[in-house]
């Protein structure tokens, strides 16, 4: 990919030179403060840390200092500016908080009514009890912090940690691979089955400004299976910069499901990368649902290395506000007989901006590869704003490859259709959306993770915006089942 | 296991066919020194009596593109280019002032013979009226009678500028500013020649408008300038062909063409591109960085283009259409077919502005051999353009395993009223198609010549006539061997 130039437009090529000069003025205000930080507390940032991490963070250094934070100069970050954020300098020196009360007397999990076991991060550190900062199960499951996972089971983790994730990806996944404290780990042994979804919280409660780096690291053994859904929350109004790298491995006849939950303030900013590595017959299903967060940029980069491997990659979007959400999708085919299917579908109100890029990559060797991938939008109002760019890289010949990318209004014929038969505008409306939405929360098999988004795409259809303006949580008693006032007897 | 061989056989054959038109006429020529300094840019000026107000603008372009970097966003790779070791100005001597066809150099009119587009020939029969274009300097335009009749004015830039100045001044640069990129600024400085055509209010072009392009003498870049303009209620179909001779040095196009179509003119812009694509092991062959952009700048007008790219070993090229009248429309219907070692990074660009706005792209990409084949493409929906309509598809045909093809759209929508869709697929060219025609009796050579044109039909179908046959014959050669 021909990264580093901005494509010629040929409308402003004199005015962008200025502001690339200004841009690259801020982003040294936080660079030097993440460099300055990692000379300053190296020492504490490696304290019982193995060489790998140590050997890792010096290289992410290196190459921190030798190239620039991600900018609308590079070609992946066009359209997502985080010009703001580099004049910053956010507090990077968080402590983990003790242990005083549990997770549920600080934040209710939103989602009601499911089975799960809940673990939960508080401001960028593994949240719990002394003595439970790895769990250990019966049958092998180990859940918890990746720093006692590191302590503990040095052999499983050096053996994955930083397999997957690339720290050169961009100056911001150096930035996690230099500074993480904390994060969670899942390692799945062979053959087991776990039968409850796991449920990270990961939760931020500080007043101050923080840049948060959490690195987390899932392991799905052979033949085993994982349901696992990824929570980020803000508790107050306070704007943080969240930076997650995640990485997973999905052995041989694996199969994971990922639900990403993302609910944080109006100026807090999420930059999540996810690594997925499918080994062969393995299948992945992802789902990320964005509801709210000043800033949200989700890259996520799948690698199909074992044949007959699974990818379907989903997710949806309802932002509005000033929010912006940037979604990344890189799939990589590198052997034959890999699937993958990407369908990301997004609602953007008032002045919230969208982005989408996906990126389907065939490998020369990789025939008999089918690769979808599709990116609808509705614009509800005349600020609202979407960029999307589906892309196809293909040097196999036995390929079926296709994407398709819309942006439009609810088809006003549908619409007419109901109304004519006694369906209120604002009821037709919201079937159509339904209708929409429908065919990515299907997908959700966290059967109240699905009434509840269902019920938010009702809130803001209804007009209602995202939620009250005291609390960032949709606190609000959950309406489901929904209920349309139609007359039966007209239709 | 045979029919395997045989196709193994017949994609051999498509991929290692030889370029038909590598011949090489030999005419004198007036040779500007190597090199790009204020002084080619003042000897190109006054080689071409310009009038001040041209060598200036040359020269404002000159120290703009000194601070511009090439761009090397394209998907294209290809070595270095040194900008100071191509000659910018070739002409072909002129002995005197031609009455008649019968005075052109016999060398040239072989030239033309070698094409298939002989002057008289074309004279009689399409009713084409062909400015012919030999390295950078026309060398005879026909058919101004009757052009003049209708008081459409269709001659070379160099004279336009002499001869009609006013019309040059107010429209040169305004759709391709000088500033637009590092290849437009480049051609701003230093462009030798090209066409310029004015269409009058209400009048439809009785004739379909050709130029025939050709790059001749080795080591000369070409920077031709093309400058159309259709007024009020017009129409006007222009076309544009070029074959190359083979050459092993790489050779440097980079042309501009500038569109501007008024209050309800219609433009038709065709293309057939076939320069020297260089041999099979990607040896030789025209650099094609080409700035292409139309602009609907009156209510109702619109402005198509069609391409039929078969030739350049690098192509980067994005005919464009900037709609800023209301209800103006812009369509792109491409072909682009790459084979051997050849490089394409082709699209377009739709800036919808005005209320209304329409915009269509078709783009059919086949890939062959070594080669690379990419569709990029903006589609641009700004705040104002309500109602605005796109239409994209862009299919990419893969012919053998060691190509690739590529598909980068990019769709920015900044108003809520707009309608854009988006769609795309890559595949391998059907087995159960080569089955079926195989199984009646049709050969696998014509079998996929079938399947190829028919895939291409849909862009094939909006060439005019007499390009039609031209393109379909450019298809056949290019994927030589099994085709046509």
């Amino acid at each position: 990919m021909n990264s580093k130039k901005k494509a010629t437009t040929g409308l402003k090529n004199n005015s962008t030179i200025n502001i690339f000069e200004m841009l690259n003025k801020n982003d040294n205000i936080l660079k030097d403060h993440l460099l300055n930080y990692y000379d300053q507390s190296k020492d504490l940032l490696n304290k019982d840390m193995s060489d790998a991490v140590r050997k890792l963070r010096e290289d992410a250094y290196t190459y921190l200092k030798n190239n620039n934070l991600p900018s609308k100069r590079d070609e992946k970050w066009r359209s997502t500016n985080l010009e703001h954020l580099y004049a910053q300098t956010p507090s990077l020196d968080y402590k983990p908080s003790v242990y005083d009360k549990s997770q549920e007397e600080i934040f209710v999990c939103e989602v009601h009514g499911f089975e799960a076991q809940r673990y939960s991060m508080l401001n960028g550190w593994y949240y719990g009890p002394e003595s439970e900062k790895l769990k250990i199960f019966d049958n092998g499951l180990i859940v918890g912090s990746i720093i006692e996972a590191q302590k503990q089971y040095p052999e499983l983790f050096n053996k994955y940690f930083n397999s997957v994730a690339k720290t050169s990806t961009h100056g911001l996944t150096a930035t996690n691979a230099a500074l993480f404290k904390d994060g969670f780990f899942v390692y799945v042994p062979d053959n087991v089955v776990v039968e409850d979804t796991i449920q990270l919280i990961k939760m931020i409660n500080k007043e101050e400004n923080m840049f948060i780096n959490s690195r987390n690291l899932i392991i799905l053994g052979e033949n085993s299976e994982l349901s696992f859904l990824h929570c980020d929350d803000s508790i107050n109004h306070s704007p943080n910069l969240l930076n997650t790298v995640t990485e997973f491995i999905i052995s041989e006849n694996a199969h994971l499901r990922l639900n990403k939950l993302q609910n944080l303030n109006d100026s807090t900013s999420l930059i999540n990368s996810t690594f997925i590595k499918q080994h062969k017959n393995s299948t992945s299903k992802v789902n990320v649902i964005t509801y709210n967060g000043g800033l949200i940029r989700n890259e996520i980069y799948v690698d199909l290395i074992g044949e007959a491997a699974d990818a379907d990659l989903n997710g949806i979007y309802l932002m509005d506000k000033n929010q912006h959400i940037d979604n990344q999708v890189f799939v990589n085919h590198a052997v034959p007989n890999c699937t993958s299917s990407e369908l990301f579908k997004g609602v953007l109100d008032d002045k919230a901006t969208g982005v989408f890029n996906g990126y389907i990559f065939v490998e020369r060797d990789a025939q008999n590869t089918a690769a979808f991938q599709q990116n609808n939008n509705i614009l509800m109002s005349s600020d609202a704003k979407i960029d999307t760019q589906p892309f196809l890289e293909i040097y196999a010949d036995d390929v079926k490859c296709s994407h398709g990318a819309t942006v439009g209004q609810l088809d006003t014929e549908a619409l007419f259709y109901m109304k004519q038969r006694g369906i209120s505008n604002d009821d037709a409306r919201l079937l159509l959306m339904f209708a929409f939405t429908a065919e990515v929360t299907s997908k959700i098999n966290i059967e109240a993770l699905r009434l509840s988004i269902e019920d938010m795409i009702k809130k803001r259809l209804r007009g209602e915006l995202s939620i009250c303006e005291k609390c960032v949580l949709h606190c609000s008693v959950p309406e489901y089942p929904m209920e349309f006032d139609i007359d039966m007897s007209k239709v | 296991m045979d029919k395997e061989k045989d196709m193994n056989k017949v994609l051999d054959e498509v991929t290692s066919g030889e370029y038909k038109y590598g011949f090489y006429t030999d005419i004198e020529m007036d040779t500007a020194p190597k090199g790009l300094t204020d002084d080619t840019i003042r000897f190109i000026s006054a080689k071409k009596k310009e009038p001040e107000w041209m060598l200036e603008y040359r020269l404002k372009a000159f120290k703009h593109w000194l601070k511009l970097k090439e761009p090397e966003w394209a998907h294209v790779k290809y070595p270095k280019i040194d900008y100071q070791d191509i000659i910018y100005y070739a002409a072909p001597k002129k002995k005197k002032q031609l009455e008649s066809l019968d005075e052109v150099d016999p060398d040239l009119l072989d030239t033309f013979n070698k094409l298939g587009i002989s002057l008289d020939e074309q004279k009689m029969l399409a009713g084409v009226a062909v400015d012919a274009v030999i390295d950078s300097v026309s060398v005879k335009t026909t058919f101004q009678d009757t052009l003049s009749k209708h008081g459409i004015i269709f001659c070379s830039i160099s004279e336009a500028i002499q001869e009609h100045p006013d019309l040059v001044k107010q429209y040169l640069g305004t759709v391709v500013p000088h500033t637009d990129n590092y290849f437009a600024a480049l051609n701003a400085a230093v462009f030798s020649d090209g066409s310029f055509c004015y269409i009058p209010k209400g009048v439809r072009c009785p004739i379909e408008l050709s130029t025939y392009f050709r790059i001749n003498a080795a080591n000369t870049g070409q920077f031709e300038r093309t400058l159309l303009v259709a007024d009020d209620d017009s129409y006007v179909s222009y076309l544009e062909g070029c074959t190359a001779p083979q050459r092993d040095e790489n050779q440097l196009h980079a042309a501009v063409v500038e569109i501007i179509a008024l209050d309800r003119a219609e433009v038709k812009y065709s293309t057939v591109q076939n320069w020297y694509p260089g041999d099979k092991n990607g040896k030789g062959g025209i650099y094609n960085f080409v700035t292409k952009r139309g602009a609907c700048r009156g209510n109702s007008s619109k402005i198509s283009w069609t391409q039929v790219e078969t030739g350049s070993a690098v192509t980067w090229k994005y005919p464009s259409c900037v709609l800023m009248g209301d209800n103006s429309i812009g369509e792109f219907y491409s072909v682009a077919v790459t084979n051997n070692h050849q490089q394409a990074d082709t699209g377009t660009k739709m800036i919808h502005i005005g209320k209304n706005t329409k915009s269509t792209i078709i783009s059919k990409g086949i890939s062959a051999g070594f080669s690379n084949n990419s569709y990029r493409g903006l589609v641009r929906i700004s705040k104002k353009a309500e109602n605005a309509r796109n239409f994209s598809q862009c299919d990419s045909l893969l012919l053998g395993n060691k190509c690739g093809a590529h598909t980068f759209p990019y769709i920015n929508t900044a108003n809520n009223s707009a309608i854009v869709e988006h769609e795309a697929t890559t595949s391998k060219i059907s087995e159960d198609q080569l089955f079926y025609c195989q199984q009646r009796g049709i050969d696998m050579e014509k079998a996929i010549g079938l399947i190829v044109n028919g895939y291409a039909k849909e862009v094939l179908n909006k060439l005019p006539m007499e390009f039609a046959v031209e393109a379909q014959k450019l298809l056949a050669i290019t994927l030589e061997g099994s085709v046509g």
